[in-house]
């Protein structure tokens, strides 16, 4: 069983770029992610890659290279980058393979997603009387969430005005513009308590990363980080998952609970040896509950922890230092590999303007979506 | 009796001998576990009734018109609140909420079951369940 080594990462900028398909943008990730390692396409091994709304991954070697290499497409909803990491991981600790790529792109139309019901196992009423929308979901479970801890709507826009302050400090990022707590406040309310800045959109990007066993990444003179844990979970018994028209009264654990457990079990530590952290920010409301359902903190201390600071870049645990979502945009096939990248920057001490100082030695990355899907990965220097 | 246009669909909810709503939810009969709307699988789910009132458990309010499809509504648009109500210690139920404004909504206000009539694009209605506020408290 080999260590495996992120040796190389690239990414396409998120936002929208008009007249670059998702595949191209993908393409362009991949080879970001060569140059950076000092690798050629005809090196790499194997590839898992996909996208949510953008095509197939595998097609990508009319572009890249016709090497006969072993690719997989993984669809995955919301963790298809992660699940395609996972995939990177599992080949490489098995022995099967010692160099690959996972990579992740998507490019979705403007507004809120249109999902269909029989694509979710549910009956048209639910879709035609208006219930089948993302954006309810995460409103009434932040509500609640509220309700139950005592977590304010300045909590709710103070997450947002760091990830767009973030943001402006990433270049990867979609929004480079920081915007105050007040105007967050003030913004259309698009789904109550949330309003429109509160929401991430979805939008365009890619990012590919390039792996290898310890052995490979020691031969070919490549530096690295150590990927300690991988955990893909789905939901349990009693969770509160996106397109539910019925809950259990008996509430359970969630699908992050269960991946983020997995993963620190994986990787033999715990939550207060993370140094930086990039968890699911779909809406400001998700980032605040993410913190503790990954252990973190317990339940209703984000409210002192947010007023502290304590996850801002200078915090104690930085949290989404890119901007996340927020400041993203959504690409659903490339956010959970975003995470990771932006984590492999942080360890490397190259993430710039936006570098959490102290030289962090382990980063936690945290997908989350549709329907119950978490996937967990963490990073060593 | 109230007059009853179509039901946006069938099986969801039958009207008592008063004329009142109930929703039909599904019982496995190895697990004993109930979801709302039955699954469609007689042999395995058996349809009881689920309790009319409840309180409410979450709540939001759609203020765009979501897209369509999936939406089947008209093209002019009102927003409206959904939530989820516990009923009983039976099943939390998601649904339109009705008649009560905004300014109200609040976790654990007892709601009851009612109907409303839904209109779609084509100008032609249905009826389908939603939940408004327990009267007289």
């Amino acid at each position: 069983m080999s260590d495996v080594f992120i040796v190389g990462a690239g990414i396409h900028p998120f936002g929208r770029t008009p007249g670059r398909s998702g595949l191209q943008q993908g393409v362009y990730a991949v080879r970001a992610a060569l140059a950076a390692s000092g690798l050629a396409w005809r090196d790499i091994q194997f590839a898992f890659g996909g996208s949510d709304s953008a095509g197939n991954a595998d097609t990508m070697v009319s572009e890249l290279g016709l090497t006969g290499l072993q690719f997989i497409n993984v669809a995955n909803g919301c963790a298809t980058g992660g699940s395609a990491m996972f995939g990177a991981y599992s080949t490489i600790k098995s022995g099967e393979f010692d160099l690959g790529i996972a990579i992740g792109f998507d490019k979705h139309p403007r507004g809120a997603f249109d999902p269909k019901p029989a694509d979710w196992g549910l009956p048209d009423w639910y879709g035609d009387t208006g219930l089948m929308l993302t954006t309810q979901f995460f409103a009434m479970k932040i509500q609640r969430y509220m309700a139950a801890y005592g977590i304010s709507r300045q909590t709710l826009a103070a997450v947002a005005e760091k990830a767009f302050a973030n943001g402006a400090l990433a270049d990867h990022a979609w929004r480079r513009e920081p915007v105050d707590a007040e105007t967050i406040l003030a913004s259309q309310m698009v789904s109550d308590p949330l309003t429109k800045f509160m929401f991430c959109s979805p939008a365009e990007g890619a990012v590919a990363l390039v792996f290898a066993s310890e052995k490979r990444a020691r031969t070919l003179g490549l530096s690295g980080v150590r990927l300690r844990a991988a955990a893909v979970r789905s939901r349990p018994a009693g969770s509160f998952e996106v397109f539910s028209p019925s809950l259990d009264v008996e509430r359970g654990r969630s699908p992050t609970m269960l991946a983020s457990q997995a993963a620190f079990d994986m990787a033999g530590v715990g939550p207060d040896e993370i140094a930086v952290a990039q968890l699911q920010d779909t809406e400001a409301g998700a980032e605040i509950m993410h913190i503790a359902e990954n252990g973190f903190c317990g339940d209703g201390e984000q409210e002192a922890w947010i007023a502290e600071g304590r996850t801002r870049i200078s915090g104690r645990l930085p949290v989404n230092t890119d901007g996340g979502c927020l400041a993203c945009g959504e690409p659903i096939g490339a956010s959970g590999l975003r995470q990771v990248y932006e984590n492999y920057m942080q360890l490397r001490g190259a993430a710039g303007a936006r570098q959490v100082p102290g030289d962090p030695r382990l980063g936690y990355s945290h997908v989350y979506g549709a329907p119950g899907v978490s996937a967990v990965a963490i990073v060593e220097r | 009796m109230p007059d009853l246009v179509a039901p946006i669909a069938p099986h969801l909810f039958i009207l008592d001998t008063d004329g009142a709503p109930v929703l039909l939810g599904g019982r496995d009969r190895e697990t004993g576990r109930i979801t709302f709307p039955a699954p469609v699988d007689e042999e395995r789910f058996e349809i009881v009734p689920l309790p009319r009132t409840g309180r409410l458990w979450s709540w939001t309010v759609q203020r765009f018109r979501p897209k369509s499809p999936p939406y089947a509504g008209p093209e002019s648009f009102e927003p409206y609140a959904v939530g989820y109500i516990q009923l009983g210690d039976v099943i939390i139920v998601e649904g339109r909420l009705t008649q009560i404004p905004f300014d109200d909504l609040r976790i654990d206000l007892p709601m009851r079951l009612v109907t409303e009539t839904f209109v779609l694009a084509t100008g032609e209605t249905r009826t389908t369940y939603a939940f408004t506020r327990c009267s007289g408290r």
